[in-house]
């Protein structure tokens, strides 16, 4: 819907560039009757907007716009020539023209304009070959077309009869009724949904019955009633036309322009800080004022330069269906968030990455329809774009329902590409093994295909991003499709960041890496250390720790107590960086540095801070990659188990007819929602293959006599102890939640170990040893699994600095 | 053939620059220092909005870099369109100098000089060493 308004406006604005020319150049006509330069001209526009019109589906504009071609086109082949009536009634069709357009763009329908007896007008004037002055020679264009008016006449005149008694006023008025008989004729052709009512002359057209007013376009329809008097639909209109609204623009002035306004904010910025210093009321509020104005100033400038993100998807289906007949796939195309607006700057660097992604999620990811059918999926495949707006960025997603992408393959490459040592990946999850995609030199088809895997794929696509701040990661669920998300800037002039100091410098952090911060108390709370390394327990998830202190060189750190974990995002991993304070929030300006300082690697750029100061801008992404080759951050949550506290962590499952059920996170190895399809049946008992192994499940519903669950997808809850793993079965993963011994009460079934309340919900505690020992009664008989010192390195790297 | 040069000294040795790259002489300013960057670059400072490079030519010369208690002073040069600060101990007069006293490094010059030095000035008593700008501020 949105595209065809952008058409139809597109189409609203160029019919007023073309009409203005047109009014001069009929005026001009009435001079010079000979010009056929100018002739051609004006049917060429009104050519256009019947062409158009049609197009689009506006019939009344088509009709009437259509005759007046017809008058033009005998003007212009020199049947006719031009004279004072000609000119007038072709000056009142471009009237009608430009009230039609207005009510169009006001509405997004032609309303309820009657055009039909400007439409009957000018057919009178075609039809009478004197021209209205005696003076036409030429024999008239078309027969047929006579002989159907003459018809038309009869019928019209008929209808008059019929229907005439309240007309009959109006119509006593009309003087110039001979003209209009003929109107009925090519209204009564057009399937259109005017009604071919009997309307004489131009007054009576304005009657409530062939045109209640619209309250949206209140001027139009009276105006269209009395071309004569050249009514103008702009008189009492408050909202400006399109033309009036739009204008072309360089793009230069735009990119000159937001270079001040980046200049003003910063200026603003060292203003505030001033002020801030003064203590002077008036200043102050003086400069709260330029604050606010710069503020708008710089939305507004920024507005000028977005474009809807459309401007790039529009070429998305022809290119999907090219590369799918090519590949011999079905797809379709689901597009969301088409108005989603960005920097045309932006815009312009995620064409090739999205291109890339698009290719690469109908080649490696939707499989061919036989295959398809053979996995049980519909032979169509579903590629799905869709663009959001999310904490001042732009989101874009490109999934797939396709074959998704299996990390054992991924393993397997790095490894036989000597990416990573077989050791490196045995302590990856799954979704940093997915990260490894994006090292360069890696390509995972099978065959090269004209499409896509030459090996130059997923790096560029990551580099790209990272050039304009962007943070693109991928989810994949194999068996049922893979998300790519990039997370881009609004604007690549001006980003929020976060400023924060490190031994007394100042460093800005960009807020899209930015993901939450946690103060450290005088207690040392959830910090905790694997070997050397500190981690901080960050919702059940270990979250490794680099100083910033570390990356730069600076001096040790003597304690943590006091500092501040920003929690970050890089390229899909997430670590948290110790700084020592949390300054503030402010606009920045990225500018340009030296070369010898962009080779360090570590600094996106350097900015002035609102005390003038010039700050570096961290490249969150390099200094992640510098400090713990991000890879190897995320830990599985079982290194919980080691770290346990006096509070608990409780894992929340629902197991189906409301009833939850939770158990200590720390016992929890892993989490995954796979297709309820895994799971087979080998002599009685329930089993799955996981990390190509046998592993027996547990249907947690099935146990405490629920019922067994049926559900397409599910959530398992792996528990693995040393080499031996089960897997529990529920209906989905609710929370994560602190909880205390003494909240909970004794309130138990067989499986149970009681219950606790969780959001206002009870919660049943599960009994997890029971659970676990009914799939494999000797799974506790194993000693547990301890990392030893060097494992400990090589998972985290994190304080090692750079 | 007559040189313009803006000169200036560092470790009482005067040098000199083609004056027609020197954008502006100035004080020594508050600046922002980069960790991990090469020695020789002292920082960036704020340059009327522009974030401009601050080279340290004692540390590119292979000298001791200037400490926290130096007060040197800014040389603004202009490399590729992109102004450039020199730090220097003093900057001097600008010199016009004959073409005729002008002659190749002397052998005896020390090696970190010998790639930067175009040439050598004799002065009525004093030698004066004409920089390459672009070198010199290339870090």
């Amino acid at each position: 819907m949105d595209a065809m308004d952008e058409i139809v406006r597109e189409f609203v604005v160029e019919s007023y560039e073309n009409l203005d020319q047109l009014d001069q150049d009929l005026v001009a006509l009435e001079s010079d009757s000979s010009s056929r330069a100018l002739l051609s001209s004006v049917f060429r526009t009104i050519h256009t907007i019947k062409g158009t019109s049609g197009f689009l589906a506006f019939g009344n504009l088509e009709s009437l716009t259509h005759v007046g071609e017809n008058l033009l086109a005998e003007l212009r082949d020199g049947k006719r020539v031009m004279t004072q009536l000609t000119a007038d009634v072709l000056l009142k069709m471009v009237d009608s023209v430009r009230d039609l357009l207005g009510v169009i763009e006001s509405t997004g329908t032609e309303g309820t304009i009657d055009t039909s007896a400007i439409v009957a007008e000018i057919q009178a004037v075609l039809d009478d070959p004197t021209g209205g002055a005696g003076t036409e020679t030429a024999a008239p264009a078309e027969p047929v077309d006579e002989a159907a008016a003459e018809e038309a006449i009869e019928a019209a005149v008929a209808a008059l009869h019929e229907d005439d008694e309240d007309d009959a006023d109006d119509a006593d008025d009309v003087d110039e009724a001979p003209e209009a008989e003929a109107e009925v004729e090519p209204v009564a052709e057009k399937p259109a949904a005017e009604k071919p009512a009997p309307k004489i002359g131009k007054k009576i057209v304005a009657k409530p019955d062939t045109a209640p007013a619209k309250p949206a376009a209140p001027a139009a329809p009276a105006a269209a009633a009395k071309p004569a008097e050249e009514t103008k639909t702009t008189e009492e209109t408050p909202v400006r036309s399109a033309a009036e609204q739009s204008i072309r623009v360089d793009v230069d002035v735009l990119d000159a322009l937001m270079r001040h306004v980046g200049e003003l904010v910063l200026a603003r910025n060292a203003m505030t800080n001033l002020a801030a210093d003064m203590d002077d009321p008036a200043l102050v509020r003086a400069s709260q004022r330029l604050s606010l104005i710069a503020t708008e100033l710089q939305q507004g400038v920024m507005k000028t330069r977005m474009q809807p993100i459309d401007h790039v998807w529009n070429k998305v289906p022809r290119m999907v269906r090219d590369i799918s007949s090519a590949l011999g796939r079905k797809v379709r195309l689901d597009m969301v968030g088409k108005d989603t607006e960005l920097d045309r700057g932006v815009l312009e660097a995620i064409k090739d990455p999205l291109t890339h992604l698009i290719r690469n999620a109908i080649d490696h990811g939707i499989e061919t329809p036989a295959d398809r059918a053979k996995a049980g999926k519909p032979e169509q495949g579903v590629l799905g774009l869709r663009a959001y707006h999310q904490g001042g960025q732009v989101v874009i997603e490109i999934a797939d329902d396709g074959k998704g992408i299996d990390p054992d393959v991924i393993s397997a490459k790095a490894i036989e590409k000597g990416l990573k040592t077989a050791g490196q990946i045995e302590s990856m999850s799954p979704q940093d093994i997915l990260q490894l995609l994006f090292l360069p030199g890696f390509s995972t088809a099978e065959k090269v295909t004209n499409v896509s895997g030459r090996g130059v794929g997923m790096d560029v696509v990551k580099t790209k991003i990272d050039s304009i701040g962007g943070v693109v990661d991928v989810q994949s669920t194999p068996g049922t499709g893979t998300t790519w998300r990039l997370r881009i800037p609004l604007t690549l002039a001006i980003m929020p960041a976060l400023t924060v100091e490190c031994a007394d410098e100042v460093f800005a952090i960009p807020q899209v890496n930015l993901l939450e911060l946690l103060a450290i108390d005088d207690k040392l709370t959830g910090i905790d250390h694997v070997g050397d390394a500190p981690v901080y327990r960050l919702r059940g998830q270990l979250l490794p720790l680099v100083d910033l202190r570390d990356v730069l060189g600076r001096d040790k750190r003597e304690s943590l107590e006091g500092a501040v974990i920003t929690v970050l995002q890089a390229d899909g991993g997430r670590f948290g960086l110790l700084v020592d304070k949390v300054r503030n929030t402010e606009e920045i300006v990225a500018k340009p540095i030296a070369t010898a300082i962009k080779t360090i690697g570590l600094y996106a750029g350097a900015t002035l801070l609102g005390d003038g100061s010039v700050t570096l801008i961290l490249d969150i992404p390099a200094v992640a990659r510098r400090a713990l080759e991000l890879t190897e951050t995320q830990i599985d949550v079982h290194d919980e188990a080691a770290l346990r506290g006096d509070t608990e962590q409780m894992l929340v499952v629902a197991v189906g007819e409301g009833r939850q059920l939770a158990m200590p996170l720390g016992a929890v190895t892993r989490l995954e929602r796979l297709s309820a399809e895994v799971l087979e049946t080998v002599g009685g008992a329930t089993v799955m293959q996981y990390r190509d192994r046998i592993t027996p499940v547990v249907d947690l519903a099935q146990m405490l006599g629920s019922g067994a669950a049926f559900r397409e997808e599910l959530a398992f809850i792996i528990c693995t102890r040393g080499d031996r793993t089960v897997a529990l079965v529920a209906n989905e993963v609710v929370d994560i939640v602190d909880s205390t011994a003494e909240e909970r009460s004794e309130v138990s079934g067989y499986g149970l170990l009681g219950s606790i309340v969780v959001k206002d919900k009870v919660t049943e505690l599960l009994d997890l040893e029971a659970a676990v020992t009914q799939a494999d009664a000797a799974f506790y008989e194993v000693e547990e699994h301890v990392f030893n010192q060097s494992e400990v390195a090589e998972l985290i790297g994190a304080g090692k600095g750079a | 053939m007559r040189h313009q040069l803006a000169t200036f000294k560092l470790d009482d040795r005067l040098y000199g620059v083609d004056v027609a790259r020197v954008q502006e002489a100035l004080k020594m300013q508050a600046h922002t220092p980069v960790p991990h960057a090469p020695e020789a670059v002292a920082g960036l400072v704020n340059l009327r909005g522009q974030v401009v490079l601050m080279v340290d030519l004692r540390a590119r010369l292979g000298r001791a870099p200037y400490g926290p208690e130096d007060e040197p002073m800014m040389m603004v040069v202009n490399i590729d369109g992109e102004p450039v600060s020199l730090l220097v101990d003093q900057v001097g007069d600008v010199l016009e100098l004959d073409g005729d006293s002008f002659g190749p490094p002397p052998p005896t010059l020390e090696e970190s000089l010998q790639e930067v030095v175009t040439g050598v000035y004799s002065l009525e008593e004093d030698l004066l060493l004409s920089l390459d700008v672009d070198l010199a501020a290339q870090v």
